[in-house]
């Protein structure tokens, strides 16, 4: 799309793909400094318990380095200060490209004079819910509302980014208009739904903006933990002074060092101390990690409502997803032509094909083209048969045709065409029964009283859906197919697509009673849903995903929308919302694991003066105190800085199960947590006792 | 190699009784029917023993059991020189009856007296036995009421704490006493109610032989992981602890209780595979603290130690080094607090372990009770953390993980070590630590072990602090019941808020919590988050002695 980032490829997001997330560009990184810096205003940085902690750390150090200058302290404070406007940097590189999107989208809020029907000129902006507005060709949509009348071709590329326009005509499930869109053609009556200021675009633009972003359930526990750990850190530091000063007395022949002198440890290290020991690398991406999960939605085309839902998408056990487009290509196609009664195959086709000249449905067209292919039958132009009536497909008959003279063809439902056609044969009732165990459709087709054959529809599941169906089940996912099919069609496309439950002949009180059914057991649920008596189950889905054709009552129900209206994209969500959790659980992993490099930098530098044999815990031998101190400081903002592009992109992750997702994760960031500092800190204290006074 | 025996042999009879003692405490907690003598006490007290408490009405029962407990006992205490078997002793006085009352109805059982010479028979059996009884009762019910929020189901309730205390005691605690006791006056151990007796020594000399009811104390001061000694010395004095197989068993009896456990967890949560995970938690780390404090004392430094090849000061000769340092290690990986050596002699890193131990939060495998909760919530904290890495809000036995339980979780954990902390650095601010014998590092040790100890309901003393000042009496004291009942409310919140929750079935994506993985991630957790709490301070005590 053209506003909301790149667009995936359409064709790309059914097959099994990992997800990916937008690359860092190093130039966000100097164009977002001054918000950075900005940031620092410490009445919306308490809101971050770590890093204002940080922050009143780097204030104090200040003062000291001001009243008891040294080159130590000066580094020290400005490598604290530089800890925060870090952290800051990752928020607002994660805010800066919500912000881009979000100008785009003004750019869609022009200031549109709407038309009342029967009525005068009124500004977009004060239109209320229930107004009745007309809209011609080459004029925008000045709300979001239902049509209630005519139809028209609309240009939704500037929410999309979808350049092909779409049809919008009143009744049935493609009666939404969203405001801003471009009307193309003919001459709509819209009838506002949204009210003034809380249109579909206005949420978008707070969405990415991040405006009135607020902390998930999980995002709220885990900064309880941070904070909690914050306590404890702060108050082993704070506690030590006593035993440091009464310490230093009992060892009062050891000289001062840089410190600990006689009034117990420096303020600067004792800061130095609880700056590394607090969580401050996840402190500071927390939040960066919470947008960008939102940001990588965006990016697929997604919109959700709330980070909770994206949340909840990581905890699914269950994805109600529709046969028809999701698991199965959007229609049933032809697939053999049966004779009955010693009718030739040709004959049946041929009759077939001619009751299907007038059908535009899909499977109409496909079995015209199964005739062309398997006995070269040209297709006849339907108006150019001077005699031919066509009998139109109604829901009482279930059926459609053709009269030419007196030829009556009749194709459709089994029991609807025998019964038409006086007929009860057992061979066409085998045949039918035959079709649909496998999970065809049967079409019965009668020339006047003679049934000719069966024409054998079939759906054709999408390719690479099996495979997909596997790794949801190694996470834990249950994926139940919902289909308007009979229970036994619904069970062969179910066998055949590795599904592990279906829902046939589902009405929408089905869909619910089956969400409900799930919830009861503790399950999560999330499901797709277009129209408008999809909308009470995607309010009970814990994570609804509305398609963007749908209906406003859908789009209001659900808590996501898919702008591209793709329903195989519930399978990344879920992706996505699993892939933000493990970031947090990973990076806070890594945050508290560097801590015991810290230690054994940090404590052997401040006790080694006054308890020489504490020398031994200097493993990494470190250059003096100072750079021991000054060297875990560097690292600990560091690091930060060299995780955002992680926070930002998310963690790897590849569907498996939650024992091997621990493990390898446990490994890298684990492990890697405990010795990439020791490393880190080494290299650093190598350059930085180069520094005179260091 | 008898130092291995002792150990190998411990570790064989608590597997071997794993299953058939936690099943019997299973059956004993969840009976079919109440025993004629429990009905009995039900109308005594008036409780309805069908009744179920909400999480607020348990912890309002457990508070004041607990504080009409401790305003008993420190009456008991005060007047105790006016009732029967007083043998003459004087009143205590009133900071060291708080500190005594609060200590022994928290569990804890530090000791701020001396028992030969400081109290009566009376108050020795009905006072302090009592609580070293209804203490341990009160630690098991409430680990068992947060069994109950794992296990519920949408609940509100955790069950009935008078019902649960009474069956705990009468048919836990009760019958093992007995056997115990009787096993303990076999083994040469005094029970009587006799003030004592004066004979002449060999060598002409008048020596005061102490008498008393120090087997049935004994029993109960191991299995309830109170540690309260009838005598001052504690399991050193030949009395309570006459020789090598009745230290072997007082060890067996502190671990019997909370080693244990975990089967009723397992049994009560449906799964006895999560019982085996938390078990096997506290024998990892339990195992690793005895190797490692018995291979100090074995190998340790400083100069006698080297000369005489052994660090023999402050250990019983009767018991030998493994068997003492495996003694201390039992008593403060337990909140026992019973001691058969002097810990304050201990090599420095020998007597570091010790501190560490309790430090853990004593977990491996903690308090009857106590340690059974303590290890529910760090396994919690870190299904928190494991539970984010595979993608889905955390939950543990299908109980999410969410802002409530994390905050429970983190202030639980806050609390002893902020106590510890606190209280130490207070000691030295304030110059209190000036009445430790030690100065330097090893006078440091002394003072941050008193309040490791008291914060963690230990009651060991590493000694070498004259501790009945009003100072200590009182800072201690507080530690001592802030520890106890602030860990106990907020289980209990835990507890309630779990319950209330529908659990989410288990599956592929579910973090499994019953694999070595996991049992080794809590392990982790544990050492790091308590290494990382208290190294600063470690590092000036036993780490700074160690190593100089």
């Amino acid at each position: 799309m053209t506003l909301l980032a790149e667009k995936p490829n359409p064709t790309t997001t059914s097959t099994p793909s990992v997800v990916r997330g937008g690359m860092l560009d190093p130039h966000q990184l100097w164009k977002s400094l001054p918000d950075a810096v900005r940031k620092l205003d410490p009445r919306t940085l308490w809101r971050n318990p770590v890093m204002f902690i940080v922050e009143v750390g780097a204030v104090f150090t200040t003062v000291l380095s001001i009243t008891d200058p040294s080159t130590l302290a000066w580094t020290i404070t400005v490598w604290l200060w530089l800890t925060v406007v870090f952290a800051n940097l990752a928020e607002a590189v994660a805010e800066g490209r919500g912000k881009a999107q979000a100008a785009a989208l003004r750019a869609v809020k022009q200031d549109t004079m709407a038309q009342i029907l029967d009525g005068g000129l009124v500004p977009a902006a004060q239109l209320k819910q229930g107004d009745l507005v007309v809209v011609v060709a080459g004029e925008i949509i000045p709300g979001d509302g239902d049509v209630v009348e005519g139809i028209a071709s609309v240009d939704e590329s500037a929410i999309t980014g979808e350049s092909a326009s779409v049809i919008r005509e009143s009744g049935g499930d493609r009666s939404a208009v969203t405001g801003g869109t471009k009307v193309l053609s003919d001459r709509i009556v819209v009838k506002i739904t949204q009210k003034p200021g809380e249109s579909f675009v206005d949420r978008m633009i707070a969405l990415v903006e991040g405006a009135n972003r607020q902390k998930t359930p999980n995002e709220i526990a885990l900064n309880i933990l941070l904070a909690a750990l914050t306590i404890i850190f702060l108050l082993s530091v704070v506690t030590l002074q006593p035993l440091a000063i009464f310490s230093k007395a009992w060892q009062a022949a050891a000289p001062d060092t840089q410190a600990i002198n006689g009034h117990g440890v420096t303020g600067i290290v004792l800061v130095s101390l609880i700056v590394c020991l607090i969580p401050t690398t996840i402190g500071a991406l927390l939040s960066a990690i919470g947008i960008a999960g939102m940001d990588r939605l965006v990016q697929r085309n997604v919109l959700a409502m709330s980070g909770r839902a994206v949340e909840a998408a990581g905890d699914v056990n269950t994805l109600l997803l529709d046969k028809t487009g999701t698991i199965t290509l959007g229609n049933r196609q032809a697939a053999e032509f049966v004779p009955v009664n010693g009718v030739s195959d040709r004959e049946l086709a041929d009759a077939a094909q001619l009751s299907s000249l007038a059908d535009e449905t899909p499977e109409g067209r496909s079995i015209v083209v199964l005739a062309k292919n398997e006995f070269g039958l040209r297709e006849r132009e339907p108006g150019l048969m001077a005699d031919a009536t066509f009998v139109p497909f109604t829901a009482q008959t279930r059926m459609s045709g053709v009269d030419i003279g007196d030829r009556q063809i009749r194709k459709g439902a089994a029991a609807a065409v025998l019964k038409w056609a006086r007929s009860d044969s057992d061979e066409v009732a085998e045949i039918v029964d035959g079709i649909s165990a496998s999970g065809g459709t049967p079409l019965v087709v009668a020339e006047n009283d003679r049934v000719l054959g069966v024409i054998h529809l079939k759906d054709v599941v999408k390719e690479g859906m099996r495979a997909r169906f596997d790794e949801m089940r190694k996470m834990g996912i249950r994926t139940v197919m919902i289909t308007g099919d009979n229970p036994r069609t619904a069970k062969a496309i179910a066998d055949e697509a590795g599904v592990d439950d279906f829902l046939a002949e589902a009405t929408p009180e089905d869909k619910l009673a089956y969400i409900r059914k799930e919830q009861e057991g503790g399950r999560l649920v999330a499901m797709t849903g277009d129209g408008t008596n999809d909308a009470p189950a995607l309010a009970q889905a814990d994570v609804g995903v509305a398609m963007n054709t749908g209906t406003s009552a859908a789009k209001e129900a659900g808590n996501m929308v898919d702008l591209d209206s793709d329903p195989t994209k519930l399978i990344e969500i879920v992706e996505i919302g699993k892939q933000l959790l493990i970031t947090r659980g990973a990076l806070t992993t890594f945050s508290i694991t560097n801590d015991i490099a810290k230690y054994f930098a940090i404590i052997p530098a401040m006790f080694a003066g006054v308890y020489p044999g504490l020398d031994t815990l200097n493993v990494m031998r470190l250059h003096s105190p100072g750079s021991a101190i000054l060297s875990a400081v560097i690292f600990n903002a560091l690091v930060i800085v060299a995780l955002i592009p992680l926070a930002l992109r998310g963690v790897r992750y590849r569907p498996s199960s939650a024992s091997a997702l621990l493990r390898r994760n446990l490994w890298i960031y684990g492990l890697g947590g405990v010795i990439a500092p020791f490393l880190g800190i080494k290299l650093i204290d190598l350059l930085v006792q180069f520094i005179p006074g260091i | 190699m008898v130092g291995w025996l002792f150990v190998i042999s411990l570790v064989l009879a608590l597997v071997a009784v794993y299953r058939p003692f936690g099943d019997y405490m299973y059956r004993a907690i969840n009976p079919k029917r109440n025993l004629r003598g429990e009905q009995l006490i039900y109308r005594l007290v008036g409780v309805d023993p069908k009744a179920q408490q909400t999480w607020g009405v348990y912890a309002r029962s457990v508070l004041a059991f607990s504080a009409v407990s401790i305003l008993f006992l420190y009456l008991f205490l005060r007047v105790q020189n006016k009732l029967w078997l007083a043998l003459g002793v004087p009143q205590m006085n009133t900071h060291v009856s708080w500190n005594t009352a609060v200590s022994f109805v928290t569990n804890t059982n530090w000791q701020a007296y001396a028992g030969e010479s400081a109290l009566g028979h009376l108050v020795q059996m009905a006072g302090l036995a009592v609580q070293n009884f209804v203490s341990a009762g009160v630690g098991i019910a409430v680990a068992v009421a947060l069994i109950r929020g794992f296990a519920g189901r949408k609940t509100e309730t955790l069950g009935n704490f008078w019902v649960d205390l009474t069956r705990i005691t009468l048919r836990v605690l009760l019958p093992i006493c007995v056997a115990a006791t009787l096993i303990f006056m076999i083994a040469g151990m005094v029970q009587n109610l006799s003030g004592g007796t004066d004979v002449t020594t060999l060598t002409g000399a008048t020596q005061h032989i102490t008498g008393g009811p120090v087997a049935s104390q004994e029993a109960i001061k191991e299995l309830g992981t109170n540690g309260g000694g009838f005598y001052n010395v504690n399991s050193a004095h030949p009395f309570e602890n006459p020789t090598t197989w009745t230290n072997w068993l007082q060890i067996f009896l502190i671990f019997l209780i909370p080693f244990s456990l975990p089967r009723v967890f397992g049994r009560m949560v449906g799964q006895n595979r999560q019982g085996y995970a938390i078990v096997a938690v506290m024998a990892v780390l339990a195992i690793a603290s005895i190797a490692l404090t018995v291979g100090f004392e074995v190998h340790g430094g400083g100069t006698v130690p080297q000369a005489v090849g052994s660090a023999m000061e402050g250990k019983e000769t009767r018991f030998g080094i493994p068997d003492s340092a495996t003694f201390a290690a039992a008593t403060t990986l337990t909140s026992t607090g019973a001691v058969n050596s002097f810990h304050d002699s201990y090599t420095p890193f020998g007597g570091m372990m010790p501190i560490v131990n309790m430090m853990l939060g004593e977990v491996a495998p903690g308090g009857v009770g106590s340690g059974l909760y303590g290890l529910l919530i760090l396994a919690t904290i870190t299904v928190f953390v494991a539970g984010l890495m595979v993608g889905r809000t955390p939950e543990y036995l299908g109980k999410k993980i969410g802002a409530r339980e994390m905050k429970l979780a983190s202030l639980y954990f806050l609390v002893t070590p902020a106590l510890v902390l606190i209280g130490a650095a207070a000691a030295f601010a304030t110059g209190n630590n000036s009445t430790a014998l030690n100065t330097g590092p090893h006078g440091l040790s002394e003072v941050l072990y008193a309040f490791t100890s008291a914060a963690n309901n230990n009651g060991s003393a590493f000694g070498g602090i004259t501790v009945n000042t009003p100072w200590w009496d009182t800072a201690l004291g507080l530690a001592m019941l802030l520890g106890r009942f602030l860990p106990l409310v907020l289980v209990l919140a835990l507890a309630g808020s779990l319950a209330r929750q529908k659990p989410t079935p288990e599956s592929e994506g579910t973090l499994p919590t019953h694999q070595p993985l996991f049992v080794g991630m809590v392990v982790g957790v544990t050492v790091v988050l308590v290494a990382l709490t208290f190294l600063p301070a470690l590092a000036l005590g036993p780490i700074a002695e160690g190593l100089s």
